[in-house]
């Protein structure tokens, strides 16, 4: 039986296949210079699409090296659990020094991270906010007016985001704060998670299902979001901040095994160096993340309004402990939900 | 032949025309027509808003902003990504369902039931848990971890690792096309070829693949759309290196997650536009077939 | 050669038996078999006690609950509405039938993350069926069965048609001409015959649905214990750096998985011996 069809079809599929295999092969010709992948958390999106390219300009002035910084952006966790299963990260930029302490477990780093730079190794903070709908219809001014029946706010979850847990210890810190006792804030702070509609698996789809979907009364998020918000979704928001929050503070590292084998460190060292420096700080203030530099600070103050806040270390003796405190299988968090 | 076959397989089916009928095997025309208005209530909901939604929102902030996402440099990648692994694991599928149709429907062996409902498996599995199994063997921490390390072997969170995960998701499509075909054809035309001299792949060339040629597109086609749009077993190898390890499902995601809704449905949309072409062709095979038969018949 | 050898019933005069099936086999093994065994090994490194823990938790338990029983309850929609649509399309002429008959397998070939977020789009309360809806549809499980009865619509449809085209029209009228009203007709005659083709749809929509994540993770609510699917459950797990529960969990729902997959190939054999093929 004769079938022309046959053989063009197949000569067809071979080209199609050639095609495209070459095309692959054009793309994986390698840029010049050396290339660095960052691996960050899911709101640092726009800060290093700016950071990058001015790193880039820094180093060639510098050095004269050309050097690529690629990116990587995911939930917090899910981030670090792909860097300990073999994500080539060269560098971390993480906005929770608990995930960065994972992949110093794995090996991937040494156990003194934090010492080897600046602030704890964090060249930025921030601070967890309230966003409410303008005119702030619910009165909503501290923590506790999230704990109050009939109120919905959004926050993404804490088992897997670092905004997720960021805003559960700035909820239960404020309350110790003020000077409630643990078993108070433990009530707040189940109150509060009582009136969450939806737990997103990130910043950014916590911040879609309020602004976008319309969903909650409130927000809980990092201040450094507000603005995107606005531009984004148009200002229908209020910002409020409570009397006391968190201060988050934004670790990064180096991952050792990762730069060695490579032969990137230098590399890889200069480019978290670059994110203490005015150019970068800037970068940070700008994109309404709080700089480590007090003059920057002054200079955007009206970004910035004095709060409250506490670190992690003060409040529960750092993120290890509070994982296993509070976030871990089976532990206060848990038995919050549990009840509810 | 498993029950999942008979959905993959049963297809091409024609559309036939009904037949003229009495009266009294037909419904009163009130019957009729709250039964169609039920059914393309229950599609509209379903089935057509949420096809037209994808354009729709893809073309709410128009079209300059539908074709800007569509060439920025991370959705170009993204959309090459896509069709690599695509071009790598379909031929791969399709190679081994070839094979595995060859040895199940031609020869008679033990095992041979175990075998079926193996290659089924794939269909039940959850995509997280395929992309899961893929990080245990060939993560860092997995049993090959180690090794791929010291020869600087990358496979997750890169290409090879995308491409394996598609594989294991879209690994039935081909084989269970072409078994219940196979199967139904018998062994009397390729027996003659071998009596008539033929070598084995003559006889494979000239006389089983010309059988069962469009079963063999329609699988491909299926296998395609299946790997073009795989997302679950995806995102948990990729790493999601922007403009790297980013397919085209995975980056509407991306877009998703930086509020750029319409540049999201303008990419999705392509890949929606991709599985209406699926189908197109897949009505233009079901013509043939059905042309073919005829063919037979008479 | 030797897998010939071993387990060709019949000799073949056709050649080829042994690098087809070598190849069918490493190639399942390396794709298939010896990654799934990666995930059953793992849990392994679990005691009894620990894995019993990890899969009974409540939070585990009410993900089961909603995963099951929204694949099932999606699986029941498609069956009624997929007969009523299968019907249709197979007996009765109207406009468009040959579209809505391609329609039919969209589904199939929509990737599962654009059906999500254009789901998600469309009944939350401000889309455009969201706001014509007294009950909130996204982020609340009925969400989750939305998107799982999407996914499943083929499964019952196409599984029915062949049955429905091939069901001869001489038994529906011997049926009238003994006296039976259209409905008894459609009871009696027609039901039982395609009620194994049903079945067999049902059960491969509902398989489907149990494993489905792209399309359900962006409109499930997530709230631990109301909305959250099992196979986010094993996400989380995997986040939180607990690789062991993670695999344990999954390794239930891969022996579900494999359950009902047996089930239904016994489901098709039975059918098969009942139409005496």
């Amino acid at each position: 039986m004769q079938h022309p069809a046959l053989p063009t079809r197949r000569a067809a599929l071979a080209g199609g296949l050639a095609l495209v295999a070459s095309f692959a092969f054009a793309s994986a010709a390698h840029a010049a210079g050396t290339t660095l992948l960052n691996v960050s958390y899911d709101v640092a999106r726009e800060l290093y699409k700016e950071i990058d390219p001015a790193f880039q300009r820094a180093w060639k002035q510098q050095t004269g090296e050309d050097v690529t910084v690629n990116q990587s952006h995911g939930g917090s966790s899910k981030q670090a659990r792909a860097v300990i299963d073999g994500l080539d990260a060269d560098v971390v930029t993480m906005n929770q020094s608990s995930d960065i302490d994972a992949i110093a477990r794995a090996r991937l780093i040494s156990e003194d991270w934090a010492k080897r730079l600046p602030n704890n190794s964090a060249p930025t903070t921030s601070v967890t906010v309230i966003l409410v709908r303008k005119g702030n219809p619910k009165g909503i001014r501290d923590w506790p007016d999230l704990a109050k029946a009939g109120t919905s706010v959004v926050i993404p979850n804490p088992k897997i985001t670092g905004n997720g847990r960021y805003t559960y210890v700035a909820a239960w810190g404020s309350a110790i704060k003020a000077g409630a006792t643990p078993a108070q804030a433990r009530e707040l702070v189940q109150k509060i998670f009582a009136n969450v509609p939806v737990f997103d698996g990130g910043g950014r789809a916590a911040t879609t299902t309020f602004a976008q979907r319309d969903i909650g009364d409130a927000l809980c998020t990092f201040e450094s979001e507000v603005n995107l918000i606005k531009a984004e979704f148009g200002d229908h928001f209020d910002v409020v901040y409570p009397k006391s929050t968190i201060l988050a503070e934004n670790p990064v590292a180096v991952i050792d095994k990762v730069v060695d084998r490579k032969g990137t460190r230098k590399q890889a060292e200069g480019f978290l160096k670059f994110l203490w420096s005015d150019e970068a700080q800037e970068i940070a203030a700008r994109h309404q993340i709080r700089p480590r530099s007090p003059q920057l600070l002054a200079r955007y103050a009206k970004d910035f309004p004095k709060v409250q806040t506490f670190t992690i270390d003060e409040m529960f003796g750092g993120w290890t402990k509070a994982q296993k405190e509070h976030f871990d299988d089976g532990a206060i968090y848990d038995q919050i939900l549990a009840r509810k | 032949m498993s029950a999942a076959a008979a959905v993959v397989a049963a297809p091409p089916h024609v559309a036939a025309v009904p037949p003229r009928v009495s009266e009294a095997t037909t419904e009163p025309a009130w019957v009729r027509r709250s039964l169609i208005a039920v059914a393309l209530v229950f599609l509209t909901l379903f089935l057509f808003v949420p096809l037209v939604a994808v354009f729709a929102e893809a073309l709410k902030k128009g079209l300059d902003v539908y074709l800007a996402a569509i060439v920025e440099p991370d959705a170009l990648s993204a959309i090459r990504l896509t069709l690599v692994a695509a071009a790598i694991s379909v031929p791969l599928n399709c190679a081994f369902g070839v094979a595995a149709a060859w040895a199940i429907a031609k020869f008679d062996f033990r095992g041979k039931n175990l075998l079926l409902t193996l290659i089924d498996l794939p269909f039940s599995v959850s995509p997280v848990i395929a992309g899961l199994i893929f990080v245990l063997v060939f993560g860092l921490q997995g049993w090959l971890g180690g090794w791929l390390r010291d020869h600087d072997l990358k496979i997750i969170f890169a290409l090879p690792g995308i491409v394996i995960a598609t594989i294991f998701i879209t690994f039935p499509f081909v084989a269970r096309e072409l078994i219940p075909l196979m199967q139904a054809q018998g062994v009397e035309q390729e027996e003659a070829a071998r009596v008539l001299g033929a070598s084995g792949w003559q006889i494979f060339r000239r006389v089983t693949l010309p059988n069962v040629r469009w079963a063999l597109l329609y699988g491909v086609i299926l296998c395609n759309a299946r790997a073009m749009g795989e997302f679950g077993a995806v995102s948990v190898v990729s790493g999601h290196i922007r403009g790297q390890t980013n397919t085209m499902p995975l980056h509407i995601e991306i877009l998703y997650n930086e509020y750029q809704f319409a540049a999201a449905f303008a990419v999705a949309s392509l890949l929606a536009g991709l599985a209406l072409l699926t189908l197109a062709l897949k009505v233009v095979v079901e013509r043939r077939v059905a042309a073919q038969a005829e063919v037979t018949r008479r | 050669m030797l897998l010939s050898r071993a387990l060709l019933k019949r000799h073949s005069v056709l050649p080829g038996f042994d690098l087809a099936l070598g190849f069918t086999l490493l190639y399942l093994s390396c794709i298939v078999l010896v990654p799934l065994s990666a995930a059953f090994l793992k849990t392994f490194t679990l005691t009894w006690p620990a894995f019993w823990d990890a899969v009974t938790a409540p939070r585990v338990v009410a993900a089961y609950r909603l995963t099951f029983g929204a694949s099932l309850a999606a699986a029941l929609a498609n069956a009624v509405f997929g007969l009523v649509v299968c019907w249709v399309l197979v007996r009765y002429e109207f406009p468009g039938r040959r579209i809505v008959d391609a329609l039919v397998d969209l589904p199939f070939a929509l990737p599962t993350a654009v059906a999500g977020i254009a789901l998600t789009a469309l009944y939350s309360g401000n889309g455009w069926i969201g706001s014509l809806l007294p009950v909130k549809v996204s982020f609340t499980p009925v969400g989750v069965w939305v998107a799982l009865t999407f996914i499943g619509l083929p499964f019952v449809v196409r599984t029915l048609q062949p049955v429905l085209e091939d069901l001869q029209r001489e038994i529906e009228e011997a049926a009238a001409i003994l006296g039976a009203t259209r409905l008894q007709t459609f009871r009696r005659v027609i039901l039982p015959i395609v009620t194994p083709a049903l079945l067999t749809g049902f059960a491969l929509a509902f398989a489907r649905a149990l494993g489905e994540y792209g399309s359900v993770i962006f409109i499930a609510g997530n709230l631990p214990m109301v909305s959250e699917i099992v196979p986010l459950l094993i996400i989380t797990k995997l986040e939180q750096f607990d690789i062991p529960g993670a695999t344990a969990i999954a390794v239930v729902m891969l022996v579900a998985s494999f359950v009902l997959l047996l089930a239904i190939n016994g489901l098709q054999a039975w059918t098969r011996a009942r139409q005496g093929r």
